[in-house]
């Protein structure tokens, strides 16, 4: 083996080397994070911090049940307009995946899911917040909704396409009108992953904190109303984790597990669902 | 016909909300410039180039929240970069068959971690580690102007670590992509030539580079807008400052804090125009590294036959 | 460059080939002359391209992929533990069926073997481009323009800068898998010239599922069948006088 050779073959061992260190490197913030929500989360997980409102400044104790209503109050507007515009959206770029108008609104939910969370935030406080002059629940439920949009018609989008197109043409064949063939037919035939990808979407802007600070604000008391402030466990968690309060860190910590819990969970379940869905259409 | 014109409806109907989609992202590029009228009309460009940031005499300069997102996006960059690639690489080209669902499933859980979950741990974590970091500076080298200041733990420097470890999964996985997408034919010519590993590896990247630059980019892109784990850690102080140790702000951040503090209306729309520059610079980098991607995997598709549009790929 | 050898430049014994658990080779021996065509035929599937990517290992790449027996080049074991599969794919050349150029110039990509192994003075580079151009019949297309993008040259003028490629790091064994099947008719009668005047200096095995081509180009046929060696002779003994049956209803065309 000439010396040339015996250099390139050593180069080759050290980048090989460096690369596998380079998954090392990212893995461990990524374990330290788990550890540390886990190790801090989860000790300081209780029964009062799912039931019990928030304590006045200073006294310790009291929950985040507010605050964990308030998101899921949150997530609830979101998804009752995101998931029937981006069903829908998703649907007819399923039908006609190759127009001009089609590469146009890909590009644009692309495009949208690029911009930063609190520039929307800034669009449903000029739309929601201001012309009535108050900050309130639907205006972050609109915000977070927004977010959800695109996520929601690419996952519409692909997992149409994976329907084996025998079944569009099948039902057409027995006398379907286009409406009745996509809605009973290939719908139902890719909605688990549908409804998996939907809760992905969910869990992912149940996390975001910045959109919510000036559209649903926060709130210390209870509160369901849509026009009034209302409490989100991620901005409740912000809040406490910027106060000098040991209690409130700690409490911060445990509303960071639950937030990281219910994420892992929903994405091990959409992993599962699309792999099934996957299989299913493999003959 | 019954059927075609139920066909049109059907067509028209679900267009039109696929048009809301395509009104959204204009919507909002309009309400932003609308709401930023009097900032843009009182300031006009010298809002770029000025420090001042003075919410009491109503002078506003934004230059230090547009060096701080830059700075800090461009050190998350170099940080991330090399460590995403190597991710890729490993992934796609040097790992047991078994192990890549797994790692790929790993290193994307780094995407799905909320923002705020980042902040917490950078708080409590990351913060007194970098503290301790500046504290054994040695006299010397602070002297530098880049590691000028005080040992606070809040500042740049964890701003870029912290985004360095959230852009990480988005380069990789689209990395990861662009490197499925190269044909297999081209490391077979390299190694017929007598290539190492490592060489056949080079080749594959070099075919895909520009999808890889589109990669990069999305990270950036990633960097630029990130709100929460940045402004829990850098210090929010708006200077310009070479310094890593020295705390400073970013775009997100200054409209994330100030927000709802604006009492009035000009505060209030030189905030938001600060959120129109990040909206125009975000998609100015989004519209660039989605044309990179899409340019290399149209170069995949054989030259003889009419280049069919891409699926557009699921993106964490 | 090497006198005519009576010994075989690549000798094969007992050679069997593995896909994970399915046999795809069956027990090949044969004997490759130096300096001499020999044509690989037989219906596709037959494992004629497995079997000529066994010679320069490019099957390692393949993790369930596995060989056994014996394939010798110059008396030298190819599958041997010492044996560096980085210097004999130097050694043996390969030739694809669809032409792969690097998204390069066509200088580069020609210069790429050389540059790897370590070429850096110009001149030598310069020259030895020339020559590998010229072998391959492509100089006169090209000269004047070397650093356009390989990219941009037709199907017949890609496999023929392939061709360049592979010789610019003088190898002593051409394999080509399949070369002219994905061009035209004049670019494949130009690369089956190219064949004929290469013969000279390198050995060269080519598979093909073009019989004519076979016939057209080489010395010595082998006929593979579902993977196992059929038939193998001098190329006229085995388009005019086939010993098997299976030889014949091939090459006559009642089947394949």
């Amino acid at each position: 083996m000439t010396a040339n050779l015996r250099r390139r073959k050593l180069f080759s061992r050290v980048f090989e080397i460096l690369c596998a260190l380079a998954v090392v490197v990212a893995l461990i913030p990524l374990a330290m994070i788990l550890f540390y929500v886990i190790k801090e989360g989860a000790g300081a997980l209780n029964w009062d911090f799912f039931t019990k409102m928030p304590k006045p400044v200073g006294e310790t104790g009291g929950g985040m049940a507010n605050a964990i209503v308030g998101t899921l109050i949150l997530i609830g507007i979101a998804a009752l307009f995101a998931i029937p515009v981006g069903g829908i959206c998703g649907v007819h770029l399923a039908e006609y995946p190759e127009t001009k108008f089609s590469s146009a609104v890909r590009f644009a939910a692309d495009v949208l899911n690029g911009v930063p969370s609190i520039v929307v935030g800034i669009f449903a406080y000029g739309l929601v917040v201001l012309p009535v002059k108050r900050f309130s629940a639907l205006a972050g439920g609109v915000a977070l909704g927004f977010l959800m949009i695109p996520i929601v018609v690419r996952t519409t989008e692909e997992l149409l396409r994976l329907v084996p197109g025998g079944l569009r043409e099948g039902a057409l064949a027995l006398g379907a009108t286009r409406s009745r063939a996509v809605f009973s037919v290939i719908v139902p035939a890719a909605l688990p992953g549908i409804l998996t990808g939907i809760l992905v979407a969910l869990a992912r802007v149940a996390g975001e904190t910045a959109p919510l600070l000036f559209t649903a604000l926060g709130n210390r008391f209870w509160s369901t109303s849509l026009t009034q402030p209302i409490a989100s466990l991620t901005v409740q968690v912000y809040t406490y984790a910027q106060s000098p309060y040991d209690d409130w860190h700690r409490q911060a910590w445990a509303g960071a597990f639950l937030l990281v819990m219910i994420i892992l969970i929903l994405s091990i379940a959409a992993r599962l669902a699309v792999r099934r869905l996957e299989r299913m259409n493999r003959p | 016909m019954r059927r075609s014109s139920d066909d049109r409806t059907f067509r028209l109907g679900t267009g039109a909300f696929a048009a809301f989609v395509l009104l959204l992202v204009a919507g909002i590029a309009f309400e932003l410039t609308r709401q930023s009228m009097l900032s843009i009309a009182k300031f006009g460009l010298k809002f770029w180039t000025t420090s001042t940031w003075n919410p009491v005499s109503g002078d506003f300069g934004a230059l230090p929240f547009i060096w701080g997102t830059l700075y800090s996006s461009i050190l998350a960059l170099l940080m991330a970069t090399p460590i995403a690639l190597g991710i890729a690489i490993f992934i796609s080209e040097l790992s047991p068959r078994m192990l890549r669902q797994p790692l790929a499933y790993l290193t994307d859980l780094l995407a799905a971690i909320p923002s705020i979950v980042y902040g917490l741990w950078g708080v409590f974590v990351m913060v007194p580690f970098v503290r301790t970091l500046e504290t054994v500076t040695p006299d010397a080298l602070k002297r530098i102007p880049l590691f000028s200041g005080p040992p606070l733990g809040v500042g740049m420097l964890s701003a870029a670590l912290i985004l360095a470890v959230m852009v990480i999964p988005f380069t990789s996985s689209v990395a990861r992509e662009i490197l499925k997408n190269v044909p297999s034919t081209q490391r077979e010519a390299a190694y017929a030539l007598g290539a190492t590993r490592w060489e056949a590896i080079k080749v594959a990247i070099g075919f895909g580079k520009s999808g890889i630059i589109g990669a990069v980019m999305l990270g950036f892109g990633r960097a630029l807008g990130e709100t929460i784990a940045v402004t829990m850690v850098i210090g929010n102080s708006p200077q310009v400052s070479a310094s890593l140790f020295k705390p400073q702000y970013t775009m997100a951040a200054v409209i994330a804090n100030e927000f709802t503090e604006a009492a009035d209306e000009l505060y209030l729309h030189a905030l938001i125009e600060i959120g129109l520059l990040l909206f125009i610079i975000t998609i100015a980098v989004n519209i660039i590294s989605r044309l990179l991607i899409w340019s290399m995997k149209r170069r995949v598709v054989a030259p003889d036959v009419a280049p069919v549009l891409p699926a557009e790929e699921a993106l964490a | 460059m090497n006198d005519i050898q009576t010994e075989s430049k690549i000798s094969v014994r007992n050679f069997d080939f593995f896909y994970g658990p399915s046999k795809v080779l069956h027990d090949i021996s044969l004997e490759i002359p130096a300096q001499k065509v020999t044509a690989l035929i037989g219906p596709s599937g037959c494992g004629k391209s497995t079997f000529i990517r066994s010679i320069n290992r490019m099957n390692d790449i393949i993790p369930e992929a596995k060989g056994t027996g014996t394939i010798m080049i110059d008396g030298k074991d190819v599958y041997a533990g010492d044996t560096d599969v980085v210097e004999l794919r130097r050694k043996v050349g390969m030739v694809f069926q669809k032409s792969n150029p690097f998204p390069k110039s066509i200088y580069d990509n020609v210069a790429y073997g050389l540059k790897i192994g370590g070429m850096r003075n110009k001149r030598q580079l310069d020259e030895i481009i020339e020559r590998s151009l010229t072998r391959a019949a492509l100089w006169h297309e090209v000269k004047d323009r070397l650093h356009d993008s390989a990219m941009a040259l037709s199907g017949g003028q890609q496999q023929r800068l392939c061709i360049a490629r592979a010789l610019a790091v003088d190898p002593e064994i051409v394999l080509m898998d399949e070369p002219a099947s994905a061009l035209d008719p004049i670019a494949t009668s130009k690369i089956e010239e190219l064949i004929y005047e290469l013969k000279d200096n390198y050995t060269i095995v080519i598979v093909t599922h073009n019989m004519q081509q076979a016939a057209r180009v080489s010395d010595r046929t082998a006929f593979f069948m579902l993977g196992r060696l059929v038939e193998y002779a001098d190329t006229n003994a085995i388009f005019m006088n086939p010993k098997e049956k299976m030889t014949e209803d091939y090459v006559t065309g009642r089947f394949g």
